[in-house]
């Protein structure tokens, strides 16, 4: 990469915590700070984690006749039902491409007269060039003064109450705009470590002082993109570029839970969207191949791009692993990645071949820890 | 004690070669989350690939620093390869050694020449 990297509001406080930094997606990013990967993530399974996902990229859509059209224009993009998003609710998404490839996924917030969107950072100025020309008489804008913090564990709720107390009567998933000591904060409860945990829009010149105030408590360390990922991976949530790109579609990725009913075959809005074809195809009569929870016995990972046997002597790969890491919280190697579907049910052994050695690994459901969101009514 | 530019220390007890991995090295590389060593009584050629060492970040090789014959390995290691972040330079030795030839020694640097090398 030429260019120069990109740094957040909040470059200077990593440095001063003794982060390593890394390029990651055009930006100069933590991969660690002075805990290690292990223990920032166990740390934040136990208490708290404060991550900068400044990098991603927020995304603001409007129409003159407000949220209704956007949402309208966003179903010819996204197999989802925008329009049945409820005002303060967010919705995972993903764009797909003609041939039922995912170009991206991305959290969509219904803000009552317009859409809030989260992007992936390395594919942001794609998407953003892709709803431009993909959403007429919208004005898509992109949010560039506002970093973006990801409060996450089971002490998240409690340390954020303390600057922004309405944030305790927030559910999973529900989105909304708080004012505070640090102006106003546009918080989610959402996140990508499956723990209970909020993420927070902050004008940039606010966020370095939220992010101290937040990092004062002892509950919360700071955590880098390093446990960042094996937090997801345990969650089961996909890396996009790695678990999901252009080439699959949500249903072998298993994310059809995320299309609605209403966008399916003898829904009311049924299809509209890029691939409806090979989509709504596949969701009645099933994808070839499947993602997959894996769990390789013994202690070595596998890792991305490990190939994967039907049987230790099986002279061609039936697929490959799509991530792969060690679980700090489940002590031992963990991966995901694509199988034809036969091999694909729970308990099925393949070989994941390991610097030449076939090594067995088992087919297992994700995610690999329970979930700890604050679902409910 | 001698050092490689690999990271290794090599220190002599008696008529082996006790072998591990530096401090600076189990720092660069993170947390360790899996060791595999070789079968004692394994013939090895100087940079032989003879250990797989994988940390949370990714996997790299232990190289053998001398020509001979592994005798013994810290059998602990691979149920516990935290220790090689937790004492490297001591109880997280990976293998004990027989040399055919201990001038292979002279090659590798003493301490300051290492310190230097790491800066």
């Amino acid at each position: 990469m030429s260019d120069a990297l990109r740094q957040t509001p909040l470059t200077a406080l990593h440095k001063e915590l003794g982060a390593r930094m890394v390029p990651f997606a055009g930006y100069e990013m933590p991969v660690q700070f002075a805990l290690g990967v292990m223990k920032e993530h166990l740390h934040t399974r136990t208490t708290a984690g404060l991550f900068d996902v400044s990098h991603m990229g927020q995304v603001l859509i409007r129409a003159p006749g407000g949220y209704e059209p956007v949402a309208r224009a966003l179903e010819a993009l996204v197999p989802v039902s925008v329009l049945g998003l409820k005002q303060g609710r967010q919705r995972y998404a993903f764009f797909t491409n003609d041939s039922g490839g995912i170009l991206d996924d991305l959290m969509l917030a219904n803000r009552g007269d317009h859409v809030f969107a989260v992007v992936n950072a390395a594919c942001k100025a794609d998407d953003i060039a892709h709803m431009r020309a993909g959403l007429p008489g919208c004005a898509v804008e992109e949010v560039r003064d506002r970093a973006l913090l990801a409060l996450q564990g089971p002490r998240a709720e409690a340390v954020l109450a303390r600057h922004v107390p309405g944030v305790a009567q927030m559910r999973f998933m529900d989105v909304g705009v708080f004012s505070s000591d640090f102006g106003a904060l546009w918080i989610s409860r959402s996140g990508y470590t499956g723990e209970d945990g909020f993420e927070v829009s902050v004008a940039e010149g606010q966020a370095e002082a939220l992010a101290r105030a937040l990092l004062s408590s002892d509950a919360v360390a700071p955590v880098g993109l390093g446990a960042r990922d094996s937090l997801r991976l345990e969650a089961g949530l996909c890396l996009y570029g790695h678990d999901i790109d252009a080439r699959t579609s949500p249903v072998e990725a298993r994310l059809d839970w995320a299309i609605q009913k209403v966008r399916r075959r003898g829904g009311d809005r049924a299809g509209g969207f890029p691939g409806a074809g090979r989509i709504l195809e596949e969701l009645e009569t099933g994808p070839a191949r499947l993602r997959v929870g894996l769990r390789p016995e013994g202690r070595a990972p596998m890792r991305e791009g490990t190939a994967l046997f039907e049987a230790e002597d099986a002279a061609e790969p039936a697929g490959h692993v799509t991530s792969g890491a060690f679980g700090p919280t489940v002590e031992g190697p963990i991966a995901m990645g694509y199988l034809p579907t036969p091999l694909a049910a729970e308990g099925t052994r393949v070989f994941g071949e390991v610097r030449g050695k076939r090594r067995p690994a088992r087919v297992v459901p994700m995610p690999f820890t329970a979930a700890n969101y604050k679902r409910g009514s | 004690m001698k050092f490689t530019e690999e990271h290794e220390w090599l220190r002599v007890e008696g008529d082996v070669v006790v072998v591990g991995i530096t401090e600076h090295a189990s720092e660069q590389l993170g947390d360790v989350v899996f060791v595999e060593l070789p079968d004692p009584g394994t013939e090895v050629t100087k940079d032989d690939e003879v250990v797989v060492i994988e940390s949370v970040k990714a996997a790299s090789d232990i190289l053998a620093p001398l020509d001979g014959e592994i005798t013994e390995i810290n059998e602990a290691l691979p149920d516990d390869p935290g220790k090689v972040n937790e004492d490297p330079m001591g109880d997280a030795w990976f293998f004990k050694m027989k040399a055919s030839d201990l001038s292979q020694m002279d090659d590798y640097m003493d301490e300051a020449a290492y310190k230097e090398f790491v800066g």
